[in-house]
């Protein structure tokens, strides 16, 4: 297996304030990767070092197999990125825009297809790009960004502000991508149910550390909620791997857990709930569950090393 | 036959699609032989990851459901009884349990749900009486 992004214990220090800490983050050649966390988490900074706009405190970057460092120009020509906010020359036009991004990508540049995506998003060649709207915008950064039909594209929270007609030709023109053998994404988002759509794999940053990277339905499934009925107030749960959060809702015990299976059950049973149920989470509340919960004792996890995709599959029952 | 993704679901989408798959042929919307849609397709349909597509299609071979007929694409097999009988019906039981359990926190009675399931039956396409078809009604 290669890897188009590979960083090494990669970190940053803002003063005395670690933003990312000691993140190995391996994504595998033609994977789509969802890069999730909360606001402050530490995810544009990461994508800023991957591109060597920010410099690491200490940890390295290879891309497509090469040192960040000695990238050379064709490796560099190979690689696109849209940062967040899809900043654009507000003065150029659409099509000056275009002949702009397209001196980064010598011989690689696929006009044909730029002027097709551009006619897809009724974007005329003469529009001056501030008087585009948001979803135009966009769509012209995304448009750009594919031209040269780059092998690693990263994108920092690409649908932000598109209305949902956007969002969704958006998706549509990452899965066009994906289809082309071999490429690979990095994006970030916020947007859980269009991560589930696109993403092979997830990665949940949490405070600075990488605390799941796994495939996708891997953590749907591991993320679930376990609620206990008593007859009086509950008692107090005791220590449990696996538990990411317990709160008291009246007479009712809930609890979230990654991978609830005999050792959890046994726990809960012997509380001697009045009743108990077990309910699998939407991707969204699965995200929300997990890194809502106290950071220190948040129970890790992965669904193995990239290798062996099919370990979900095995774990599958939980 | 339409497919769709619900991004609020708690189901994972292969699953989702599996789903429909399996209702469409109970229902007869899609008969042995049809030709689902392929995995590019159907990626671009849905707006999904084509690999999401490729694993529905591939544990609903293994189930036998439909065949991949390599460079033709993806069939809607002949129906078989690929599990042994006491395993279709523990699958079954567990699936009627499902259905009464929600149906006794519904409020519905025994009577009521017995009605709803024969006039539902109508809507679906049956396979030949197998052993334990009787008990139907």
């Amino acid at each position: 297996m290669t890897y188009a992004i590979e960083t090494d214990r990669l970190t940053k220090d803002y003063g005395p304030r670690r933003v990312v800490d000691g993140l190995s983050l391996r994504v595998p050649t033609g994977c789509v990767y969802g890069f999730l966390g909360r606001n402050g988490a530490g995810k544009s900074t990461t994508i800023k070092m991957l591109l060597g706009m920010v410099r690491p405190s200490f940890g390295r970057v290879r891309l497509l197999g090469h040192d960040l460092d000695a990238l050379p120009p064709p490796a560099r020509g190979r690689i696109a990125y849209l940062a967040e906010g899809q900043p654009l020359y507000g003065w150029m036009t659409v099509a000056e825009a275009s002949r702009f991004a397209r001196a980064f990508h010598p011989g690689r540049w696929d006009g044909p297809r730029l002027d097709q995506i551009l006619d897809h998003f009724e974007l005329p060649a003469r529009a001056k790009v501030r008087r585009l709207s948001n979803g135009q915008r966009a769509s012209l950064a995304l448009a750009l960004a594919i031209a040269p039909d780059p092998d690693l594209l990263i994108l920092d929270d690409p649908t932000l502000g598109l209305d949902t007609v956007a969002r969704h030709d958006f998706l549509l023109s990452m899965i066009h991508l994906v289809q082309r053998e071999g490429r690979t994404i990095l994006f970030s988002s916020h947007i859980l149910a269009d991560v589930e759509r696109v993403a092979d794999r997830v990665g949940v940053l949490v405070g600075g550390t990488l605390r799941v990277d796994c495939p996708t339905d891997r953590f749907k499934q591991a993320v679930g909620k376990v609620v206990l009925e008593f007859a009086g107030p509950p008692p107090a749960f005791p220590p449990c791997p696996g538990l990411v959060q317990a709160w008291e809702v009246g007479r009712r015990l809930e609890l979230v857990f990654v991978d609830f299976g005999d050792e959890q059950r046994r726990a809960v049973e012997s509380l001697a709930p009045l009743s108990w149920d077990f309910a699998a989470l939407s991707l969204e509340d699965a995200f929300v569950a997990y890194t809502r919960g106290p950071r220190r004792s948040l129970p890790a996890f992965d669904g193995g090393p990239p290798e062996a995709p099919e370990s979900d599959a095995d774990r599958g029952g939980a | 036959m339409r497919y769709e993704i619900d991004g609020a679901s708690r189901l994972p989408i292969y699953q989702q699609l599996m789903r429909q798959v399996r209702e469409g042929i109970a229902r007869g919307g899609l008969k042995p032989g049809d030709q689902l849609p392929s995995v590019r397709q159907m990626s671009r349909d849905l707006v999904v990851n084509p690999n999401t597509v490729a694993r529905a299609y591939a544990e609903l071979e293994r189930e036998g459901l439909v065949t991949n007929r390599p460079g033709r694409g993806v069939f809607v097999a002949e129906p078989r009884g690929v599990l042994a009988d006491d395993a279709r019906r523990g699958r079954l039981i567990e699936a009627v349990d499902r259905l009464l359990t929600e149906a006794v926190h519904l409020g519905f009675s025994e009577e009521e749900v017995a009605r709803l399931v024969a006039a539902r039956s109508g809507r679906f396409r049956w396979n030949g009486a197998k052993s334990g078809g009787g008990e139907q009604g």
